[in-house]
């Protein structure tokens, strides 16, 4: 698998990601469409740029690890695992389906790069700070990624997490929150308002920093400005909007749990440029 | 029997036999690692944490982000051992418990102290008598409940290497120590500890003391019992189980739980299906807890030898 540092090239690999991952879901009629899309940028930017990661040795002890605590986006790694080279392509066609890797929601499977069963939200920070204690304990200087949600932020187990990260300085912790507004009911300004999140994270005693998470060169540099700080873990705030890239989907709460349907692929794939 | 709360040379509580199991036990294994949340006093990991502070992680009460840390742990390679008490394992972070260490099948040693009536003087805030029925109920997950500290020693040092989740219920009470060196435990196997054809007294934890006092009571009267220590709850030990189910042809399950989803329902449940006998429960009858002394409790909720005796003399009738 390359990785790449080169801006252009991750934009493009965004772009197929977004395509592969609408095909996907609209050939399964089921999952989540508007949250994929919206984080795809920083996918794109941790599985071709800056994980140490091998799809050829996928248990390599000293790999770095990323948890996806917001689970329903798993369509958005399942892409892009795929495209690294953890399994082969046609998987992607039984998405949800019975006896399927699969799942709706990530389930644990190493082999194919997916590092923990998540979806029941505010639980992956805790598990990743677990994978960071030990690696601590084991002077192994690997990097603990992982991704949550301004939904997710409401979940007082998250909180939990976040204290503990903070107060043990577990600076080999670099987290995103995938700040899009929305959740499933509507926009969390009017149904639990969960900003200022900087304050709160900063307040925690985290390292914080609010980027534009559709801007490939902020989130390069955001990931290397984390690398670079050390003594606390590190948290992205990543600006982005739900539906990134298809324009009838863009900012719509309609579009966080539903499949495309065959004339919305139509329109999502020309806007994509893939004709 | 029945002195519940005194300590003498030949009472020892199950949390203080697991402490100090544990703290042998990271002397041996540099992969355990323990945390607690803010209860390492009284869960006794407090004696592993003095020997190894490094690998002993206290994580305030966060008893949700603990679990979550501890399946962490496993995903790297660690054996984590976490405990608080049993309410708030099982209950408090019951979620994380099935979404973070069972169903990802992680080698999660949940370690929990202070279950059932015993807690005493706390109440029912803190005595959980579901939280067999809670862990029973997931898939993958080992579910033991020694009956005394020796038991409760060799039932930690076999646990390490498990696949998958284990959940151990401990407890806060002293309470005889019944087994001497030579005792054998083995996961998933249960332990005849009398033999008699006329009833047979089913029974995991601290009540199994009191099973073997219910026996000599029932011979005084004629009848011949059967005491089976069921520590593995689960899985059951199906085979000693349908065997003693056909030689005494009734049963009488005993425990420091709700009759309901417990050690009584596990038994029930599966002699119901593979040979139905007359099954009796004695436990705590759908009710919760109250603040007492913890042998005041166990005679207020009729957990006494002479309850279970009673219990036994009545499953033998109307037949």
């Amino acid at each position: 698998m390359k990785k790449t540092s080169n801006i252009p090239e991750l934009q493009e690999i965004a772009r197929q990601l977004r395509v592969d991952c609408l095909k996907m879901l609209h050939r399964a009629k089921s999952g989540h469409t508007g949250g994929p899309l919206g984080m795809m940028d920083i996918i794109a930017a941790l599985y071709f740029h800056a994980m140490n990661h091998d799809p050829q040795n996928p248990t390599w002890p000293d790999r770095d690890r990323f948890i996806l605590s917001n689970g329903h986006c798993c369509p958005a790694i399942y892409v892009a695992l795929c495209k690294a080279g953890y399994f082969p392509k046609e998987e992607l066609l039984h998405l949800r389906q019975i006896g399927s890797p699969l799942q709706g929601h990530p389930k644990l499977k190493v082999e194919w790069g997916i590092e923990m069963s998540t979806g029941s939200l505010g639980q992956g920070m805790s598990v990743g700070n677990g994978i960071a204690l030990a690696a601590r304990l084991d002077k192994k200087d690997f990097t603990v990624y992982s991704m949550h949600s301004d939904g997710e932020a409401q979940e007082g187990m998250l909180w939990e997490a976040a204290l503990t990260a903070g107060f043990r300085k577990l600076d080999n912790r670099i987290c995103f929150l995938d700040y899009n507004g929305i959740q499933i009911d509507g926009f969390n300004k009017d149904i639990k308002d969960v900003a200022p999140l900087e304050d709160k994270f900063i307040a925690f005693r985290w390292a914080v920093k609010t980027i534009d998470g559709h801007d490939m060169a902020q989130i390069l540099e955001a990931i290397d400005w984390a690398k670079k700080t050390s003594g606390k873990p590190k948290m992205i705030i990543a600006k982005t909007i739900l539906g990134k890239g298809v324009s009838i989907f863009e900012n719509k709460p309609k579009y966080h749990g539903v499949a495309p349907s065959d004339e919305e692929l139509a329109i999502a794939l020309k806007e994509l440029g893939e004709n | 029997m029945g002195q519940a709360t005194t300590t003498s040379p030949d009472k020892i509580a199950t949390r203080d036999a697991y402490g100090k199991a544990l703290a042998e036990l990271g002397a041996e294994d540099p992969r355990i690692v323990v945390l607690d949340a803010d209860l390492s006093g009284s869960t006794k990991t407090a004696v592993f944490a003095k020997a190894f502070p490094e690998r002993f992680f206290n994580m305030g009460v966060s008893e949700q982000d603990m679990m979550g840390t501890a399946a962490g742990f496993a995903l790297a390679g660690k054996i984590p051992f976490a405990s608080t008490f049993a309410m708030f394992a099982t209950g408090r972070a019951f979620e994380i418990v099935r979404n973070s260490i069972a169903y990802p099948h992680l080698p999660v040693r949940i370690c929990a102290s202070h279950a059932g009536l015993t807690v005493g003087e706390d109440g029912a805030s803190h005595q959980t008598v579901a939280d067999i029925a809670l862990m029973r109920v997931l898939p993958g997950m080992t579910v033991i409940v020694p009956a005394d500290a020796t038991e409760t020693r060799q039932v930690i040092r076999k646990i390490v290497d498990l696949p998958g989740p284990v959940y151990v219920r401990l407890s806060r009470a002293a309470f005889p120590v019944i087994f001497g060196e030579d005792y054998r435990f083995e996961v998933g196997k249960g332990h005849r500890l009398c033999e008699g054809k006329d009833v047979a007294l089913v029974a995991c934890g601290l009540l199994v003391a009191h099973c073997l006092e219910a026996a000599k009571i029932l011979e005084t009267q004629g009848v011949r019992t059967t005491v089976v220590n069921m520590s593995t709850v689960k899985p059951l030990d199906e085979t000693l189980l349908l065997q003693v189910a056909k030689e005494c042809g009734k049963i009488v399950t005993v425990e420091e739980h709700s009759i309901l989803g417990g050690l009584g329902g596990a038994v029930a449940e599966f002699l119901a299906e593979k040979h139905p006998v007359k099954v009796h429960r004695v436990g705590v009858r759908d009710e919760f807890g109250q603040s007492g002394p913890a042998e005041a409790l166990l005679k207020h909720y009729r957990l006494m030898p002479e309850d279970i005796a009673r219990e036994a003399l009545t499953c033998m009738q109307g037949d």
